[in-house]
């Protein structure tokens, strides 16, 4: 089979129920051995569309193609996709070797060919310990283990997770999160995770696909996204501590010999000169636009420094090496991460200046202007 | 939850021990009362203040099955062999009828619901809200007319229509507190329908059926006023009969009474008892954390 011919289609996938419009016009590519993660907060239609392409909701328009074959009418039994979910929805009747064997019997095999099977999986997973066990004598990341085996046992077109890690202690979820992208790096499908968990989207995905109120925002790898979010849900949603999100004026804007623009911008009540990327020149003088700046883009100056912002200290958060700084001005919040060494008091003006090239522009309909 | 843990009465307290012992003795006494009436001659059972210390004898539950009916007579069969068999019989298929329908009808209200799904879970309920007593009447004419007065047919068609209603419901609320994700999953692994009922589904509320059949047996094993009107002599329940042997030349014989009742207690107990863990699982379904 060839590559095109493996992968996962959607397209204008849109579903609606009664009223309420779950996903809309969907499209997205997922190809073989890719992993894509579906990104995005609770309600967003993530998982309305995992379940679409598994075969348990049915799309209400637009197309869904599975290794080359239209399947929006096949019913999940007949598609081959197989899935983990959330809560693992192991067979609580059954021990773990039979919740391992239950995908095996549409297929026919002998009694030698399952158990090789089994004995397969439970090898790569580490669950030979544990085959004669129910599901609620096992540890949560069994659990996790025997729900990953399921999918992997026989042979799908392709591998949909839902939220995978989310009922994992930190620790296991390190663990499993390897885990799983062993697993999958070796299977050469295409897998579809879905997570709100932007850490293990940002960690197991080729590309993530950022969801909001049942639209597709972006997609994007992991570091496209964080380093040129399409607009500003994106931008504040990918990335902690949150990008500063400030609005300004363009004053004016000018292409560089080196392919950037040095703008000039209106905000806080003081005017700056930076160098952004994106075609920030075609902009009008005096539109407004949003500014994005990561926490971690901001570095301290001394006060009065040339193209600086002023704020007073408001709130320092310890993080480790780092600290968080909450800065005030105009009743207007800027997040700034700065090292711990640095000498900081609350109540004290300081100055911040955004490094070069990293301050985001976005227009007045918040999307980025590249 | 695999095995209960049994708790020694140092662990609970001698006092608690004691309180929950004396409560028990209170509900238990009628029958304790009962089941050593049955082993009293006539005289120790009329005594009076009541003996508590008296020689036992077993020729109340012979009577039973063998007694004279005729002054001076030979002891005649009673037919209360026959009469316990169709307790057992008809109890036993009306009750399994119920609940083979009522799983299924369940399961169909549960997880493909129709328009006006509620209205028709209603409408069943409905029907055993009227006094059964109420519907006498039509029901014996309808026997009559279609000739199953007396049948096993008829008495069995009747239980079981009175055992459906409840059945849906308790059966159903089962299968509604299940995680719908594990049917999800068995479809993702291939399953059909009937797959996912049988091999998924129906295992899962095992508990709940026991603890279903274990309501409807009680039920229907003490059914009296419709097995009095609509049984002929060959399919008479012990409910029906016992209250033909209440009288009597020399009045009331307690003891037979007794030994009648004590043998008629008895299936009722093996079922709960052989059911019991899993009516415990059944009554607490859904209100433990899973």
């Amino acid at each position: 089979m060839s590559e095109a011919q493996t992968d996962i289609r959607l397209h204008n996938v849109t579903k609606r129920f009664a009223d309420l419009l779950a996903v809309d016009a969907a499209n997205l590519t997922v190809s073989a051995g890719e992993v894509v993660c579906l990104l995005g907060p609770s309600g967003c239609g993530k998982t309305t569309t995992l379940r679409m392409i598994a075969g348990l909701e049915f799309a209400t328009d637009g197309d869904i193609t599975i290794a080359g074959k239209r399947v929006n009418h096949l019913p999940a039994r007949e598609r081959n996709v197989a899935m983990a979910f959330q809560f693992y929805a192991l067979y609580p009747s059954l021990t773990v070797e039979e919740n391992l064997a239950y995908p095996l019997h549409a297929e026919k095999l002998s009694r030698s060919q399952i158990a090789e099977r089994i004995a397969r999986v439970a090898k790569v997973l580490e669950l030979e310990s544990v085959l004669k066990r129910r599901p609620h004598q096992l540890g949560e990341g069994e659990k996790q283990r025997v729900a990953v085996g399921r999918s992997i046992v026989r042979t799908p077109t392709c591998f949909l997770f839902d939220e995978p890690l989310s009922r994992l202690d930190i620790q296991l979820r390190q663990t499993m999160r390897t885990q799983i992208k062993e697993v999958l790096a070796q299977l050469d499908k295409p897998t579809v995770i879905v997570t709100h968990d932007q850490i293990e989207a940002l960690t197991m995905a080729d590309r993530i696909a950022v969801m909001r109120a049942g639209r597709i925002e972006q997609v994007a790898s992991p570091h496209d996204l964080f380093s040129r979010p399409a607009n500003l849900f994106v931008a504040g949603f990918i990335g902690t501590p949150q990008m500063n999100l400030l609005e300004a004026i363009l004053l004016d804007a000018t292409l560089s010999a080196d392919g950037g623009t040095a703008a000039n911008f209106h905000l806080l009540g003081e005017n700056i000169a930076a160098t952004v990327e994106g075609a920030v020149a075609r902009l009008p003088a005096g539109s407004k636009v949003t500014l994005g700046a990561r926490p971690r883009s901001f570095e301290l100056v001394a006060p009065g420094t040339a193209d600086t912002l002023h704020a007073l200290v408001d709130l320092i958060e310890p993080m480790g090496a780092e600290m968080l700084l909450h800065l005030v001005e105009h009743g207007i919040d800027i997040r700034c991460v700065v090292p711990h060494t640095m000498r900081v008091t609350v109540g004290e003006r300081v100055g911040v200046r955004c490094k070069p090239r990293q301050l985001h522009v976005f227009d007045e309909q918040g999307v980025l202007v590249q | 939850m695999s095995k209960r843990e049994v708790r020694s009465i140092g662990t609970a307290g001698w006092g608690r021990t004691a309180g929950a012992a004396a409560i028990s003795l209170i509900y238990f006494f009628p029958v304790l009362f009962i089941i050593l009436t049955a082993f009293k001659t006539r005289q120790d059972a009329l005594a009076w203040p009541v003996k508590f210390f008296f020689t036992p004898t077993f020729d109340n539950f012979v009577s039973v099955f063998f007694r004279t009916t005729v002054e001076g007579g030979a002891a005649e069969a009673t037919g209360f062999g026959l009469y316990f068999f169709n307790s057992v019989f008809i109890g036993g298929t009306s009750v399994l009828l119920a609940l083979i329908i009522g799983t299924a009808a369940a399961y169909g209200f549960s997880r493909f619901p129709l328009r006006g799904n509620d209205t028709y879970l209603f409408m069943i309920l409905t029907t055993r809200m009227m006094p059964p007593i109420i519907a006498i009447i039509p029901i014996f004419v309808l026997f009559r007319i279609f000739g199953l007065s007396g049948t096993y047919v008829g008495i069995i068609a009747l239980y079981t229509a009175f055992n459906l209603p409840f059945s849906v419901w308790m059966v159903k609320s089962f299968f509604d507190d299940l995680d719908r994700d594990i049917e999800d999953a068995a479809r993702m692994d291939g399953s059909g329908e009937w797959r996912v009922f049988k091999k998924i589904c129906l295992p899962q509320v095992y508990a709940g059926l026991a603890a279903t059949f274990v309501f409807a047996v009680i039920l229907t094993w003490n059914e009296f006023v419709f097995a009095l009107m609509l049984t002929s002599p060959e399919t008479r329940t012990v409910p029906a009969q016992i209250v033909r042997t209440i009288g009597g030349s020399m009045g009331v014989d307690w003891g037979l009474m007794s030994a009648l009742e004590t043998l008629f207690i008895i299936p009722v107990v093996l079922v709960t008892f052989a059911l019991q863990s899993q009516l415990l699982r059944g009554v607490t379904f859904g209100t433990i954390r899973r």
